[in-house]
């Protein structure tokens, strides 16, 4: 891709972004700002590519990894714990006899 | 285009439209976890996309396979630990936690690239080496924010970290614009070729990140976490240009604008202003100074016993509960509390202000916790014309969401504040430790009114006391 299109790609995505969330009830704030959070981990493509495409035995590769690591730290652990908070939300009435 | 290359667009496409769907029914109760699953499912996908990919191209050397499964197995079994673990009402510090680490990784990666560029590798790569130097700087300079800046943030919301009093002085304004054009002037360097600036700009970047978040009061952090997750996602989509990666681009994108959107409508909600949040200070520091102190002149008190003969004597009670009964962690206790009350054919309603909790949307997560009905939550808007036909509020841990000062004081800082209308209500109770000031450091008309009666003591022993008071009445045995 040469650059402008790249631009291009930029420019979209962030309208795209704020025609997705215009509208969203306050009540899932918390959990789409998780949710949100945890897409932003997608800089693990980036780690990955870096670790790919490392010469052998580079330092390359180590620093890829950790980044990896931070990354899926955050992609992983903001899945779940957006999952916990709406699994709350979803809880039927039923359940309410102890 | 040959075949792989064919293979990871259709995948990279399919992976874009299914994250644009998540975020989307992420806006909606019905859909949200569906949609949560469905974003976690297109970043699966868009890992096997790139990893196939390469299999099916250059291949993926043995080595590399084993950086891939350590930082792999490392990284996602510490964030599932934290994520089981961790207790509801810590979320924001969570949130914070998590967006830190993801502003580590692309200032990694880029640092990374830039030592080690591997871009070269790339046979006729078609990023032009300028473009690669831009944007791998703008991913270490939005990096380091983030990863420093959310740092402070979680510690500061887990009470690590307090706001230092020299913080509060106008001279930091100074010191922050020194680290910014300290940044500035490496990234030109960096950007013209210069490569031992590279650390310069990570530690000129990082205490940006520190000086700007650490004078913020503790109540503003979820604006600055908001901020900071728009920030993790412009670092992600600087990333994607230095891996040529169209897919980065557009999720680092999408989250960026999010981050943006979520942030404008907190501030709102708290009639505060962006620059006024970055740039004022911890409010308490500035307000006691000015204005909205004064004395209280007609506090009554009253025991929990009192409270509990009222509850039991209403028809419609409403409960407005705040940052304070997240703190105590009371939300179990309360929807004790309520049940008992309902029991006896009490209406209770829960009133949300828009950013009640520790965070936009947090109340409805815990009380959500605690299996209060959905349908129980009601919002500002929605309640506030209720109140006038309402026996009793109880106002749990929330002040300045109550102060009639906001409607009445057009010289008082909160002036303009949408806020609840309890006073309108024939008795209101606030359960509060002491009579401290709320986190805008004013006075609270509310506690002054006639009607108005103060229960003091902790929200979680306050509410298990007036259980057992309730049950002392008869109220929710049958």
């Amino acid at each position: 891709m040469n650059f402008d299109s790249l631009l291009w790609v930029l420019l979209l995505g962030s309208l795209l972004g704020l025609e997705l969330i215009g509208k969203v009830p306050p009540t899932l704030h918390t959990p789409l700002m998780s949710g949100a959070n945890a897409i932003s981990g997608i800089t693990m493509l980036a780690a990955l590519t870096a670790i790919i495409k490392a010469e052998p035995n580079s330092p390359l590769l180590i620093i890829g990894s950790i980044s990896l690591g931070f990354a899926l730290f955050n992609v992983v652990g903001g899945f779940f714990v957006t999952d916990r908070m709406l699994a709350m939300f979803s809880r039927k009435p039923t359940k309410k006899n102890k | 285009m040959n075949f792989p290359d064919i293979i990871k667009f259709v995948i990279d496409l399919i992976a874009v439209l299914l994250l644009a769907l998540g975020i989307k029914g992420l806006s909606k109760v019905r859909s949200a976890r569906e949609a949560n699953i469905l974003a976690a499912f297109a970043m699966l996908l868009s890992v096997v996309g790139l990893l196939s990919y390469y299999l099916g191209t250059s291949g993926i050397p043995a080595e590399s396979w084993a950086w891939i499964i350590v930082g792999s197995l490392v990284g996602s079994s510490l964030g599932t630990l934290l994520a089981k673990k961790v207790p509801m009402t810590s979320m924001p510090e969570t949130v914070a936690l998590f967006n830190g680490f993801g502003g580590m990784s692309s200032l990694l990666v880029a640092i990374g690239a830039f030592l080690f560029p591997f871009n070269e590798l790339e046979k006729g790569g078609s990023l032009e080496p300028f473009i690669n130097d831009v944007s791998i700087s703008v991913s270490i300079f939005v990096g380091a924010i983030t990863f420093s800046g959310s740092i402070v943030a979680m510690a500061k919301l887990q009470g690590w970290l307090s706001t230092p009093g020299w913080t509060q002085v106008k001279a930091r304004h100074f010191v922050n614009i020194v680290f910014g054009v300290t940044s500035l002037v490496a990234f030109i360097y960096l950007i013209s070729g210069n490569i031992s600036s590279i650390w310069l700009l990570v530690i000129a970047s990082s205490l940006l990140g520190i000086g700007v978040t650490l004078p913020i009061g503790g109540a503003d952090m979820p604006v600055v976490i908001s901020l900071l997750n728009s920030y993790s996602g412009i670092a992600a989509a600087a990333a994607g240009f230095v891996v040529d990666s169209q897919l980065l681009i557009v999720a680092g994108a999408m989250v960026g604008a999010a981050g943006l959107i979520l942030t404008q409508v907190m501030c709102k909600g708290m009639n505060r202003s962006l620059v006024s949040v970055l740039f004022g200070g911890a409010l308490s520091a500035q307000s006691t100074a000015t204005s909205g102190s004064g004395e209280y002149t007609n506090i009554t008190s009253c025991s929990v016993e009192e409270c509990a003969l009222t509850l039991e004597a209403a028809n419609r009670v409403i409960v407005v509960p705040g940052y304070g009964l997240a703190v105590a962690q009371a939300q179990h206790t309360l929807r004790e509390v309520t049940k008992k009350l309902e029991q006896n054919g009490i209406e209770v309603v829960f009133a949300i202000h828009p950013v009640a909790g520790r965070m936009p949307g947090h109340m409805n997560v815990l009380l959500a916790e605690a299996d209060v009905p959905y349908e129980q939550l009601k919002e500002m808007e929605v309640v506030n014309p209720e109140f006038p036909a309402t026996d009793v509020v109880l106002v749990l841990g929330a002040n300045d969401v109550v102060n009639p000062q906001a409607k009445n004081d057009k010289s008082s800082p909160l002036y303009g504040m949408p806020v609840l209308d309890v006073q309108e209500a024939r008795t209101v109770f606030v359960i509060k430790r002491g009579m401290s000031a709320g986190y805008s450091g004013i006075k609270n008309d509310l506690f002054d009114l006639p009607n108005t009666s103060m229960v003091f003591g902790d929200a979680k022993k306050v509410l298990s006391e007036l259980i057992g008071e309730l049950k002392d009445l008869g109220v929710g045995e049958k």
